[in-house]
């Protein structure tokens, strides 16, 4: 089967999403669509999903122009779609979420022949290599095996064309394998791939052909065998990028924080953290690598206080911080940038200005008693607005209304805008454009340049690799590695990260 | 397209506005166009619904098919509204002695709806502030000038410690404001019913529930001072709750708890990782909510009554949530919700006089406009409007949050 997009054009008030974008996938090939975030993938694959109605520009299957009008259509038409956020129910077993909607009958569609959806289950799987129990509970299963069930529910309605969407950024490094070798095993089997990301390296690895994405226009196609990654990088943001952090040795100064046998329990008594010790010095950018849920969100919210700590003392230049609490934090000159940004970060209906007050705004010079002065808010959030280059607007602008990387920008220009110990930054860059990814990276090297201990927690390794002067691996609540990043690799870090290596941290 | 933006001083021209002001004037407008084209398109599709209702229930005519006599009812009905309830200054005084309480109330369910609190204990505050408010009130010999301020403020405290037992007991057990509400609106009333009964309340001489009398000198002033018409009610607790009001505008916009409150409203676990104490937080969203509605009370028994009895706080606690839906939960809103629902009460009795209609009706019509409030999206496809945004201006955390 082919799979052909031919002269797409979808406008949006205000703005072209896609603009005559041309797309071709074949059976039996990866087609990667990277473009960093807002770049109109999403919204190509809407038109494709039939989700939104292109103004103009056609569909083509095998040459046959094709009137998609929902989803109901595309699906009828050999396309499939496994999202980004799973659409599972998690009470319900592998089989059922498989078969819902099309679920085979008996007696005249009365009852439902649960032993036949299993069956279909179960050779679905094997025939591919997933390894899924069609009877176990979607809530027990990891996160990697979930996207297996979404997948396994594409080719039940008997896909010929599968589209992933960034379906990486949820997965640890391991599960990306894993997921690679069934996109490997589904091209045998002769399915068209597309494969939309915003991640260079995985795109290189497994696309047969590579489609650039840039402004809601193809920018052109990229031959992943003679490509460099820096040449792909600036076909996505349209200007050279440097891919690697430039930053110089630094010598590391005093100790700032020092993490003694800290210790974070769950309610039920299991060790969340258990006894972590180490130091950030001043001047140093200390990273810890880890897969996601080894202790680290617990690990931070304890030292910014946002969790009891169990057992164990910290100090931040020598006063103890054990029981301190958040507000107790950002007045000793600590910066916490969180790990979800919608969660916690940001108050999606507040406009840019009481976002960049969050958590200075009971402070002089916002507020001096009772009352706060929006009016010196706002031309102070104006002038960070300049400073961090945040594309907003205006300084009244609703932040939910902001791309990932503006959103993230007010995080950034608002926890380090002002004088600091230490600053922890958690996923700094998740789900963010490469242009902001760049920029942050550069606001964190210049704190430490400028003399702060940075504490920089990550799920992605490359980023702990670019930025880190020293890497912890967190595995099952305890540090597992301590080593200077001069003297270390992925490779090593990785088999801490996966628990396979032990060494005296 | 939310709140913050609209009513509050954010939205006049900062700094950063220079960077495209066409398009900040646009999504201004288009937000500022939201929050008041649905509420008017509610108002008119309850009264467009309500005709047909009054059209129905004139069975004469409709029996008779006689078209033009029904017209003419409808015509009479939603002519002696608006001419009962402002056609004369009886009719100005009786919608602002309707509205006051409303007023209050609804900024009570407001204060707690943008603290992501569901209130619905304004009538059991009503109670708590009206009966201190009262008590003062009898009790006291003093000049108007010191007592009417003092039974003011313990209107404030009762119902702010009414309210706040809620805070406190969702902040420190977790128990949902909505069942705690409830039951404290059960443990006001039957309280309220049995210190009515008592010595120090029940007014001498009486058997039924009555509390005693305030002084003349006690009660809140006549807003129309300059008539000797005893027939216009209307008293200063309008100042009041015209003042609550205005505090309510500075809490939110202005000052730091406001800001504090709107962020654990918004986004509690980032209320939280700023730095501010939820449980502090919702403690006193619901003192200050309590004291709204305490105010409320108050303004029922040293203003309008001058003595309590044990139904003072009626269904005003009830009528406020949909004052509150209707003004979206901002203060100004409320005010002019209140006023509309206050011409209807006020109109509504001259109506059922002059059309046989009864008063129902104006019930109905109520409803009407609240189910088109909290259904927005009925109301835009009744209009064919297209845009989303400008959701129910009811958002809560869920159960057990």
């Amino acid at each position: 089967m082919e799979l052909e997009l031919r002269g797409i054009t979808k406008r949006f008030p205000g703005v072209v999403a896609n603009d005559d974008v041309n797309l071709r996938v074949r059976g039996g090939e990866v087609l990667a669509l990277v473009g960093e975030n807002g770049a109109g993938k999403s919204t190509l694959m809407n038109v494709l999903y039939g989700l939104y109605k292109a103004d103009e520009g056609e569909i083509l299957i095998d040459g046959v122009p094709q009137h998609f009008t929902s989803p109901r259509d595309a699906i009828a038409a050999g396309i499939g779609m496994v999202h980004q956020h799973f659409m599972l129910v998690p009470v319900f077993t592998v089989a059922e979420n498989v078969v819902m909607g099309v679920e085979p009958t008996a007696f005249g569609g009365i009852k439902l022949d649960i032993a036949t959806a299993r069956a279909q289950v179960r050779s679905i799987s094997e025939q591919y290599g997933m390894h899924l129990d069609p009877d176990a509970k979607i809530e027990d299963l990891p996160v990697g095996l979930q996207q297996r069930v979404e997948i396994i529910k594409v080719l039940f309605r008997d896909a010929e064309i599968v589209v992933f969407d960034e379906p990486t950024a949820v997965l640890t490094p391991q599960e990306i394998e894993d997921f690679f070798v069934i996109v490997e095993t589904l091209k045998a089997d002769g399915k068209g791939i597309v494969f939309i990301t915003h991640k260079l390296r995985e795109a290189l690895r497994i696309a047969d052909r590579i489609e650039v994405l840039r402004r809601g226009k193809t920018v052109g196609e990229a031959d992943p065998t003679t490509v460099k990654d820096t040449e792909l990088a600036e076909m996505m943001v349209g200007r050279p990028v440097d891919l690697v952090v430039a930053k110089e040795v630094r010598e590391p100064g005093p100790t700032v924080l020092d993490v003694r046998d800290l210790t974070v329990r769950e309610p039920g008594g299991r060790a969340l953290v258990d006894h972590v010790s180490f130091q950030v010095h001043a001047g140093e950018i200390v990273g810890i690598a880890g897969v996601q849920g080894n202790g680290q969100t617990e690990l931070v919210d304890a030292l910014v206080g946002l969790r009891r700590i169990a057992e164990g003392r910290v100090a931040l230049q020598g006063t103890d911080i054990t029981e301190a609490d958040p507000r107790d934090m950002h007045r000793h000159g600590v910066a916490h940038i969180p790990e979800d940004r919608q969660r916690e970060g940001i108050v999606k209906d507040f406009d840019v200005t009481e976002n960049l007050a969050l958590t200075a705004y009971y402070t002089a010079p916002l507020s001096s008693g009772v009352s706060i002065d929006w009016g010196s808010a706002r031309e102070e959030a104006a002038r960070l607005v300049d400073q961090f280059d945040i594309r907003t607007p205006s300084v009244t602008t609703p932040v939910g209304t902001l791309s990932g990387g503006n959103q993230q920008k007010v995080i950034v220009a608002r926890e380090l805008s002002r004088e600091l110990k230490l600053a922890i930054a958690c996923q700094p860059t998740r789900g963010i454009d490469v242009g902001s990814i760049e920029y942050i990276h550069e606001r964190i090297v210049a704190l430490r340049d400028a003399g702060v201990a940075v504490l920089v927690v990550s799920t992605e390794l490359d980023e702990v690799m670019a930025l880190a002067d020293r890497v912890l691996v967190m595995y099952r609540g305890t540090i597992v590695a301590d080593l200077q990043r001069a003297s270390t690799d992925h490779n090593e870090v990785g088999l801490y990260m996966a628990g396979a290596k032990e060494s005296a941290a | 397209m939310t709140a913050a933006t609209v009513d509050g001083g954010s939205s006049s021209g900062p700094r950063g506005d220079e960077r495209t002001p066409k398009a900040v004037a646009f999504f201004d407008r288009i937000d500022a166009y939201n929050n008041l084209l649905l509420p008017v398109l509610a108002i008119v599709s309850a009264l467009v619904a309500g005709a047909v209702i009054i059209g129905l229930t004139d069975i004469d005519r409709l029996k008779e098919g006689d078209i033009l006599g029904i017209l003419g009812t409808i015509k009479d009905a939603y002519l002696a509204l608006p001419a009962g309830a402002l056609g004369s200054l009886n009719g100005i005084s009786e919608t602002i002695v309707s509205a006051t309480p409303l007023i209050l109330a609804g900024l009570c369910f407001a204060i707690a709806a943008r603290s992501g609190l569901f209130n619905i204990g304004a009538t059991g505050q009503m109670f708590a502030g009206g009966m201190a408010s009262v008590w003062v009130g009898f009790s006291m010999n003093g000049p108007g000038i010191v007592q009417v301020p003092l039974a003011l403020l313990a209107g404030i405290v009762a119902g702010g410690i009414w309210g706040g037992i809620v805070g406190f007991l969702k902040a420190r057990t977790g128990a949902h404001e909505v069942i705690t509400t409830i039951m404290t609106n059960y443990i006001a009333g039957l309280l309220t019913l049995w210190l009515l009964k008592t010595d120090a309340f029940q007014q001498p001489g009486k058997d039924n529930p009555i509390s005693k009398t305030v002084r003349p000198e006690g009660r809140l002033p006549d807003l129309f001072f300059w008539s000797d018409n005893p027939a216009l009610r209307a008293h200063w607790g309008f100042l009041v709750a015209i003042a609550g009001a205005m505090f309510t505008w500075w809490l939110f916009e202005r000052s730091k708890i406001g800001f504090e409150l709107r962020t654990f409203g918004s986004n509690a676990d980032a209320a939280r990782y700023a730095g501010m104490k939820p449980a502090t937080l919702t403690t006193m969203a619901m003192f200050i909510a309590g004291a709204m509605a305490g105010l409320a009370g108050a303004s029922q028994v040293i203003g309008t009554q001058g003595y309590a009895t044990e139904s003072f706080a009626g269904s005003i606690g009830f009528d406020a949530i949909a004052v509150a839906l209707l003004g979206r939960n901002k203060p100004t809103g409320i005010v002019f919700a209140a006023f509309l629902f206050g011409i209807l009460e006020a109109g509504g009795r001259r109506m059922q006089l002059e059309t046989d209609i009864p008063l129902d009706v104006v019930l109905v019509l109520r409803a009407l406009i609240v189910l088109f409030i909290a259904a927005p999206a009925l109301t835009r496809l009744l209009w064919r409007l297209k845009r989303e945004g400008g959701g129910s201006a009811l958002q809560f955390r869920g159960w057990g949050a």
